[in-house]
């Protein structure tokens, strides 16, 4: 274990992750919900691209064996491990309008840190703080929520999805900026802002194998290690 | 006010203001093109159509008559108000040199892709500041990439046809950002890339 630390409900958090360090988000209650984005730190115009995630392995949702794309056709992290068994790549962040029709206005002057955080707000305050914003604001994953699609393209997030100490593990394949947010998701349906802590554990992995579930789960994935590993071959 | 009426060959980008109030119509001449599309509020770039504003808010992933393009901030941007084809995609992106030595192999990064096209468009649009930091998810009018009950991603045959058209209204001033795909590996498209119309007029 590299350390530990956990993002309370409705807060936000980013750090450098560096790559070859696995990290654990655990869900601290049941119906979790952490917003995630992914940036490269050497060059963050390099980012998580929502859509070629989906295309290179033929997707709509996340899960072990699956990897996060930048848009440049590299591999920003790999799902190691995943108790929970669907992540939303789809539905996007809340903002503040939909958090205070659904929540109620709030304001620090009253509620201090109970507050209702909208999640475009979180992800614009943590990559402001790396020279990034709105610009920059691109698709997130929406980890421990199931949205499901049916045949007429109506999206549908399952009520009671994740449970408490569900977890994914994400192993970082380059140096990248983490920002995430500990919010409900936007097709949330609660009436209370209460989404649960998220536990956050950084350990040291292993490189990925030639055998690596990830790699190995489509031809496009183990091309996409190639490139990411020629980018840091010296 | 002028409009446009335009043939776009495909491989080639085009960019345009749609005035507010105006129409703006896309053909898809020959069928099963497809049309990666990107829309600014020509007033501020950093505003611009936003996949997820869009589709959370009409709470379905395919785009048809009756969507209303939503941008990052919330905001109205334009308008389905015509649409012949019947569904398009919100979430297959664009098609890049580096996505493609994913998808297909790592030979195939020298061929032309959609993201160049964008970038060249933006390179050259001098006065709009654009870079590649401004292109988030795009439309793919014309598309069909449908996703299973079961979370799986397809690239279905595509439901166009020669002719087919879809027609939006700008709700502001719009600056639209189109790339006539170029890819070759898709059967969506029957691996032939083909031209589109654009045409933009004011109405009454």
């Amino acid at each position: 274990m590299l350390w530990e630390e956990e993002i309370p409900g409705g807060a936000h958090w980013s750090a450098v992750i560096r790559r070859g360090v696995v990290l654990r988000l655990t869900a601290s209650g049941a119906d979790a919900n952490v917003a995630a984005l992914f940036y490269s730190r050497e060059q963050p115009l390099e980012r998580y691209n929502m859509a070629d995630t989906l295309k290179a392995q033929h997707i709509a949702h996340l899960t072990t064996g699956c990897v996060c794309y930048s848009d440049m056709g590299r591999i920003l992290c790999s799902i190691t491990a995943d108790t929970c068994g669907w992540h939303d790549p789809l539905c996007g962040l809340t903002d503040a309008a939909l958090i205070a029709a659904r929540y109620g206005a709030t304001r620090f002057q009253e509620q201090r840190n109970q507050r209702h955080v909208s999640g475009r707000d979180a992800m614009l305050v943590e990559l402001g703080k790396y020279g990034l914003g709105e610009r920059d604001l691109v698709a997130n994953i929406n980890f421990f929520s199931k949205v499901v699609v049916d045949e007429a393209g109506a999206l549908k997030l399952e009520p009671g999805h994740s449970k408490a100490g569900q977890y994914v593990d994400l192993r970082f394949e380059m140096d990248t900026i983490v920002a995430l947010h500990a919010g409900p998701h936007p097709l949330a349906t609660t009436k209370k802002y209460a989404p649960p802590a998220i536990r956050l554990q950084a350990r040291r992995g292993a490189p990925p194998a030639a055998d690596d579930p990830c790699r190995t789960r489509c031809p496009e994935n183990t091309r996409g290690y190639i490139n990411t590993e020629r980018m840091y071959a010296s | 006010m002028s409009g446009y009426d335009e043939v776009v060959p495909a491989g080639e980008p085009w960019m345009g203001v749609v005035r507010r109030g105006q129409s703006l119509r896309i053909v898809d001449l020959e069928g099963n093109q497809a049309v990666d599309t990107l829309f600014y509020n020509a007033a501020d770039t950093a505003e611009h159509y936003s996949a997820q504003n869009t589709i959370q808010a009409q709470g379905r992933i395919y785009l048809t008559t009756g969507t209303t393009l939503l941008s990052n901030r919330g905001n109205a941007l334009l308008r389905i108000e015509e649409d012949t084809c019947g569904r398009h995609d919100t979430l297959g992106g664009a098609c890049s040199a580096e996505s493609n030595t994913v998808r297909y192999a790592l030979e195939k990064r020298s061929m032309h892709s959609c993201r160049d096209s964008f970038l060249l468009a933006l390179a050259r649009h001098h006065e709009g500041g654009l870079t590649k930091r401004d292109l988030p998810s795009n439309i793919n009018f014309f598309m069909n990439v449908p996703v299973t009950p079961t979370g799986e991603l397809r690239f279905a045959d595509g439901i166009s046809a020669a002719g087919r058209h879809v027609q939006l209204r700008a709700l502001v001033d719009t600056l639209v950002l189109i790339s006539n795909c170029p890819q070759l590996n898709n059967p969506c498209n029957a691996y032939n890339p083909t031209p589109i119309r654009v045409m933009t007029w004011d109405n009454a």
